[in-house]
């Protein structure tokens, strides 16, 4: 069988079977939703081949914006245009909208009692050091030149002296950029 | 703590944020902050990291940080408005790109993009790690809270469900 033979075998979701497997992943996602969408669009539904997800995730995180709606959009747009993309983000960001606005109001009234003021601050230590952690792994997986390095502790230390936004990310791009373009004429 | 005025600044400074925000959420916390607790004084550090660690562990991506945030701000309508421009302008960005036909992934630009911005959305979100380490970091028992979860997360391939668990249990044991 060729394979756009293949391709046509698999099946198509339109946009209500979109809409529903997004609201499961966003309601099932919990810490970071992309490991859950891959295992439901290419392992449970076969909808799509790991290559394609990972291609429509790369694409994702390359764009500025949250990887998990970015990648959302991509998937919609690929089965079902415009539409489609509506489907799969508003299907992501239901159900766990829905929770916050629970989550909110509960903080509001029960977030200063001592025992959950305590419990939060808790995770929140915890949450800290899953973000330093997080960082850590991508350089220890990216394993970049010095160049890169440098790139990326100049953006640390930027940080850190509250220097705005716009002038790190578009201040630091154009040296992130011809390192990286160094690494990849080799 | 509502009112017209801040839902505008909310709305204005997120939009701001949003097509900055490469890497992700989470790299753009620091610049959050800055609206957030530096410019606006809508609630103080801990208020801030506490929030950050709910969206985390709730289900659904960890965006979800800045509807708590309008939410805290201005309500219903806050949660609503702030998520749109957070993310309004990127997804409209994303699907313009998702429309392109051809193969984006592999193309050399897209390549050299994807591993010169890297370094930079890394060295933000460090930055935002320590900023939220800062902002916890009431208690010795805290950091090392802190710095436990760094380690279980760089070291192990464990959910990291596991260590806001134990934050929260050692938190309640002994945070009080």
């Amino acid at each position: 069988m060729t394979l756009a033979a293949a391709e046509n075998d698999r099946e198509r979701p339109g946009n209500a079977a979109l809409f529903l497997a997004y609201l499961q992943i966003g309601l099932t996602g919990f810490g970071g939703v992309n490991a859950w969408a891959r295992q439901l669009l290419v392992e449970k539904r076969g909808w799509m081949t790991e290559q394609e997800y990972a291609e429509t995730l790369g694409v994702a995180q390359v764009l500025p914006g949250p990887n998990a709606i970015n990648c959302a959009i991509g998937v919609g747009v690929r089965f079902g245009g415009g539409f489609g993309a509506l489907a799969c983000s508003i299907g992501l960001l239901a159900g766990p909208m829905a929770l916050l606005a629970v989550i909110a109001s509960l903080y509001d009234a029960y977030g200063q009692l001592p025992l959950v003021r305590a419990v939060l601050t808790g995770i929140a230590a915890a949450a800290a050091g899953m973000v330093l952690g997080t960082a850590v792994k991508m350089v220890d997986r990216l394993r970049p030149t010095l160049p890169l390095i440098t790139v990326g502790i100049t953006a640390l230390v930027l940080a850190l002296l509250r220097v705005p936004l716009p002038f790190v990310v578009l201040g630091l791009a154009p040296f992130g950029l011809l390192a990286a373009w160094q690494v990849l004429r080799r | 703590m509502s009112g017209d005025d801040d839902l505008t600044q909310l709305v204005v400074g997120f939009l701001g944020i949003s097509l900055l925000s490469v890497g992700g959420g989470i790299a753009v916390l620091p610049e959050m902050h800055r609206l957030v607790v530096e410019t606006h004084g809508w609630m103080d550090e801990l208020g801030f990291a506490k929030r950050f660690a709910l969206a985390q562990a709730a289900p659904g991506p960890n965006i979800m940080v800045v509807g708590l945030i309008g939410w805290h701000v201005s309500g219903t309508l806050g949660m609503f408005a702030a998520m749109l421009a957070m993310c309004g302008p990127t997804s409209l960005l994303a699907y313009g790109f998702a429309s392109l036909r051809g193969r984006l992934a592999g193309a050399l630009w897209m390549r050299v993009f994807e591993r010169g911005m890297v370094p930079i959305a890394i060295g933000l979100i460090a930055a935002s790690g320590l900023l939220l380490a800062a902002g916890t970091a009431e208690a010795p028992l805290a950091i090392a809270i802190t710095v436990a979860s760094t380690l279980f997360v760089w070291r192990t391939k464990g959910s990291p469900l596991w260590v806001l668990g134990a934050g929260a249990v050692l938190g309640a044991a002994f945070l009080r």
